[in-house]
């Protein structure tokens, strides 16, 4: 398993290498012609020679892409026979410090993760090479993606297999670094210098403070490697400092609230197939981190620890959806919805360390295993939403949703797809958002096994702030299908678009929509395997949940809840059939094909559609103390006093409130600090050397 | 046998559903002194438009006609998994409380989506005002079903009403604020006054209606159907979870028609008591009814604490 996976990885590195080709495409075509002349390979370094350079291109980004999905097969496969293996695998790499070797442990947890990686890679590897096409046009270099591309999902492999706090370290920073040029990949706009920006800085906030609980662990531990660390016993107080640290270093990257600012900055700007991997997966690795660190390295926590996990959960939750629901950009307002999915996955966890450190360990699992489910959901819907958003954006160079509309027409098969990502995201039944949702309500009803009475009333609380979230986030993709792809075209740009060529394009996301249904229809089999992961970190499995029979998922016992996915899908798929005969049955009257009617008011034009700000407008008035709202409008008169006004000009901004509460007063406060300190600096040489002076009378009595 | 049941009840849920919409219109305009039209008006009205020939937007697409369909399938779904006059069916294992509240959603989704298809205003404006309302109703509405299910330590509707039979006729604080809770989110959902009106066809008050405009022949029948399926649902909702005595325990015929005779009496009283109260009331104005969906929130969450604080133990 270990060897496959070092496959994957190095598969991931050669696509970074062959991208560099691109670099100065001509000279190594010519470079490469000359070489295989040399290895007698004459035939083929004729062909090489006389390719025109266009095609060279296409074949390198097949080359770079296809090694890409060779490292997603491949790590899938590892990943799949560590998460069904009953041992942990480790190895060492000669690589790291002289005394400290990189230490490598493929466990069920880490096995997890990469199919996650895996899954997501294989379907950018099938998208990207259409997709990418664009961009060469734009003059920019194919080789820095191509090479960033790889060398970010290389890191996150890392990430998920490293057993020592160094490597995990050295790994993080390798995804963050890498992740970080991808951003900044458009940098002409000042917008996404600035974002980049941004997330370098939150970015290497977040390591400072992971290096500091990896720090306050091991300074208990003789050693680095995670083995040291999970045998140490911390005391009460340092065990808290140190989950205090990594919930906001995790945190920081994963976006909960109030650490978020830099998400729905940075993953918009980022190429599509980029957010694609940085929403769907690296998020998810920051979960890995939090789970790695807490439930195993920490291990028994204390309750108060999931309390702030599962109110940071709830808020991102909430927050998320709300401000997804008022975006009218697609990339961001899937951006923001990130957070709300990141939020659901803290609230299980959070739920799950309660009941755990409650002595409730069978229901303790239910809440793990409900995060790790979502975690899988989002990494597939949120993944396929993007890489539509791309096809989108690639069609009709539109990402605004006031711009779009009418797309169901004119991209029919895109339209399905995205139909399935917006079903499953919103936690709709028969898909699979619906499932990881309900099995997280299932955790937080089980509340009465709790002694505390804040805790039983809390933990209600924060589930129904849960189903706010849902509802407000089926309400944000009603807006995204209905203002972008139903109704009529807003713009010339969206009018014009037609349906891409490119067939993998439609493959990768069709792909996803695929594992949509599949994981929603079968959650008997992946709680089964999602078992081993608990079996591993907590010792204790969720037999109960599938043991009326694959049919049957009952999380608790039968009594108590039960949910049958594949009968209510094979009834919609019966309901479905039925219908579609009646629709299409000789007998059944035609249907006559008229204008709209509208009433009868007549005259309908693209412009009296109700727009996407129009429609997020009554919850953002209900809502209105979450949001920085700016709204101005401007009437230009006609001249005389009757009459309409001849021109109406309304204009909206939205800010997080986050900013000026928190981020604000920060910089703020540091700019003070760091005047202050700056003080010392006269510039005058004299006082340097007095300073260096008293330093050294300080320091010798001290060692005196 | 079980199963068989449960099929045979769920056909007569939605035959049934018409009658009882027939019935409250009935008493309605007895009320508001107007001569009522028969009981059996609804089903004389679902006849017609079924026969005719359904006029359709050309600019419509897929969405538009498949949206009916999801929305009665989801309907239908939905009568399946309530106890009717029986409990202990099969397919209340099937899917539980929360699925109930995921088939609403299912329902809703679509039927705002088909309201934005055709890029008219008013589409636009019912699926905006719609999704306030759910983004609203749902959180009231999953506060009072938690508030019975902690009761009950069970989300499955069947296991909820055997233990409310089996605990008997106590009377339980937590259950009153989440019947009121309830009560109030089955006004919103269904689209009755004060928080839409059924009967209006003012461009500007419309939600139900605004989304389901451009509509006809048989689509506008599944629609209709649909939405009377839903009125009912609700109705047997309440009355089989905070009053389930009468309903048959097992497939005798005679328990199964007492059964059926109580659920019908129990409707017959919600059936007065919805119209009277539509009668008392005025229609709220739109921004009014984050006051309203909020009264019925803090009833439910009422209805949760005071089962933390008074009943555990």
């Amino acid at each position: 398993m270990i060897v496959l996976c070092y496959f994957g990885l190095i598969a991931a590195l050669l696509s970074g290498a062959v991208s560099l080709v691109l670099i100065a495409p001509e000279w190594s075509q010519r470079g490469l012609a000359r070489l295989s002349g040399h290895i007698r390979l004459q035939s083929w370094s004729l062909q090489l020679t006389r390719t025109d350079p266009k095609r060279f291109h296409r074949a390198v980004d097949y080359g770079a892409f296809g090694l890409l999905g060779l490292s997603g097969a491949a790590v899938i496969a590892s990943g799949l026979g560590a998460l069904l293996a009953d041992n942990a695998m480790f190895d060492q790499l000669p690589l790291g410090l002289p005394w400290l070797r990189w230490h490598i442990r493929l466990d069920a947890l880490s096995g997890f993760f990469l199919m996650v990686i895996g899954v997501a890679t294989l379907a950018v590897s099938l998208y990207g090479p259409g997709y990418v096409r664009s961009f060469r046009h734009g003059g920019y270099s194919l080789a820095a993606l191509g090479f960033c591309t790889a060398w970010f999902i290389a890191g996150m492999e890392l990430v998920v297999i490293s057993d020592d706090a160094f490597m995990f370290m050295v790994a993080w920073e390798l995804m963050s670094v890498a992740s970080y040029f991808l951003v900044a990949f458009q940098h002409e706009h000042a917008a996404n210098r600035r974002a980049s920006f941004l997330y370098l800085l939150m970015a290497v906030v977040g390591a400072i403070h992971l290096i500091l609980a990896f720090g306050v662990v091991a300074a208990f531990a003789n050693g680095f490697t995670f083995d040291a660390l999970r045998a140490t016993h911390l005391s009460p107080l340092w065990a808290s400092i140190a989950f205090g640290l990594a919930l906001i270093g995790f945190g920081m990257k994963a976006g909960l609230v109030p650490l978020h600012a830099w998400l729905p900055e940075a993953h918009p700007v980022a190429p599509s197939h980029i957010s694609a991997l940085m929403s769907g997966v690296m998020l998810k690795v920051a979960v890995y981190g939090f789970i790695r660190f807490v439930f195993d390295i920490l291990g028994d926590g204390h309750w108060e620890w999931g309390v702030c996990t599962l109110v940071l959960g709830t808020a991102s939750a909430a927050l998320g959806a709300m401000y997804a629901f008022q975006q009218n950009n697609i990339k961001r307002l899937l951006a923001y919805s990130s957070i709300e999915n990141i939020g659901i996955v803290f609230m299980g966890l959070g739920l799950s360390m309660i009941f755990f450190a409650q002595g409730h360990r069978e229901l303790g699992v239910i809440g793990l295993i409900a995060a790790l489910y979502h975690v899988v959901n989002h990494a597939v819907f949120k993944t396929l939403l993007f890489l539509q958003a791309g096809t989108v954006l690639h069609q009709t160079h539109e990402g605004n949703l006031e711009q779009l509309g009418g797309l169901v027409k004119r991209l029919p098969r895109t339209s399905i797809i995205v139909l399935v990502g917006c079903v499953a995201i919103s936690g709709l039944p028969p898909l699979n958002g619906f499932v990881s949702e309900w099995l997280t309500f299932q955790t937080a009803l089980q509340v009465s096994a709790l002694d505390s009475g804040i805790l039983r009333s809390v933990i209600p609380v924060a589930a129904a702030l849960m189903a706010l979230t849902g509802a407000v986030t089926a309400a944000a993709f009603v807006k995204v299908y209905g203002v972008g792809f139903l109704g009529q075209p807003r713009s010339r740009h969206a009018a014009h678009a037609r349906e891409t060529r490119h067939l993998g394009m439609m493959a990768g996301p069709a792909f996803l929509a695929a594992l949509c249904v599949l994981l929603g229809v079968f959650p008997g089999v992946v709680i089964a395997a999602l078992g081993h992961v608990s079996d591993e970190l907590l010792g204790e499995t969720l037999a109960s949940a599938y043991a009326n029979g694959w049919l049957w998922l009952t999380p608790v016992s039968q009594n108590v809840a039960s949910y049958s996915a594949p009968i209510v899908f094979l009834a919609c798929v019966a309901a479905a059939s039925i219908g579609y005969r009646l629709l299409t049955s000789p007998k059944a009257v035609p249907a006559v094909r008229v204008p709209r009617w509208d009433c009868g008011f007549g005259g309908l034009s693209a412009r009296m559609q109700y727009t996407s700000s129009a429609f997020s407008q009554p919850l953002r008035r209900v809502f209105h103390p979450l949001f920085e709202l700016r709204e101005q409008t401007v009437t230009t008169p006609r001249g005389h006093l009757l009459g309409t006004p001849a021109r109406l000009d309304f204009r909206l901004e939205i800010q997080d409130r986050s900013w000026r509460h928190l981020y604000e007063p920060l910089v703020r406060w540091i700019e003070a600090a760091a005047r202050q300190i700056g003080r010392i600096q006269t510039g005058n040489i004299r006082t340097y050397i007095a300073y260096s002076f008293f330093t050294l009378l300080a320091l010798l009595a001290v060692v005196s | 046998m079980a199963w068989l049941i449960s099929f045979f009840e769920t056909a007569l849920f939605i035959a049934l559903a018409p009658l009882f919409c027939g019935w409250v219109k009935w008493v309605k305009c007895l009320l508001q002194n107007r001569r009522p039209p028969s009981v059996l008006q609804p089903y004389r009205d679902l006849i017609k438009l079924f026969r005719k020939r359904p006029v359709i937007a050309a600019e419509a697409s897929w969405v538009f006609e498949a949206a009916p369909y999801v929305v009665f399938v989801t309907a239908v779904f939905a009568a399946g998994i309530v106890p009717f006059a029986a409990h202990h069916l099969p397919t209340a294992k099937v899917a539980d409380l929360i699925v109930l509240v995921g088939f609403f959603a299912l329902g809703r989704f679509f039927l705002t989506l088909a309201g934005m298809d055709l890029g008219t205003a008013f589409g636009g404006m019912g699926s905006s005002r719609e999704m306030m309302i759910a983004s609203l109703a749902e959180p009231a509405m999953l506060m009072a079903v938690f508030t019975l299910a902690i009761s009950a330590s069970t989300t499955n509707l069947s296991e909820a009403i055997h233990w409310v039979l089996e605990t008997g006729l106590v009377l339980r604080p937590s259950f009153v604020f989440a019947l009121g809770g309830l009560t109030l989110v089955a006004i919103a959902e269904t689209g009755r006054i004060p928080v839409d009106n059924p009967a209006t066809h003012l461009e500007l008050t419309m939600v139900h209606e605004a989304m389901i405009l451009e509509y006809s022949g048989k689509y506008l029948a599944l629609l209709e159907w649909g939405s009377q399926i839903k009125l009912m649902l609700y109705g047997v909702l309440i009355s089989n979870i905070f009053l389930p005595w009468g309903i048959a325990e097992d497939f005798e015929i005679s328990h199964l028609g007492f059964g059926l005779a109580a659920i019908v009496a129990k409707l017959a009283v919600l059936g007065i008591a919805l119209p009277t109260g539509e009668t008392l009331v005025a229609k709220m104005r739109v921004f009014r009814y984050q006051e309203f969906l909020g009264f019925a929130y803090l009833l439910s969450l009422l209805g949760m604490l005071s089962h933390v604080i008074l009943e555990v133990n």
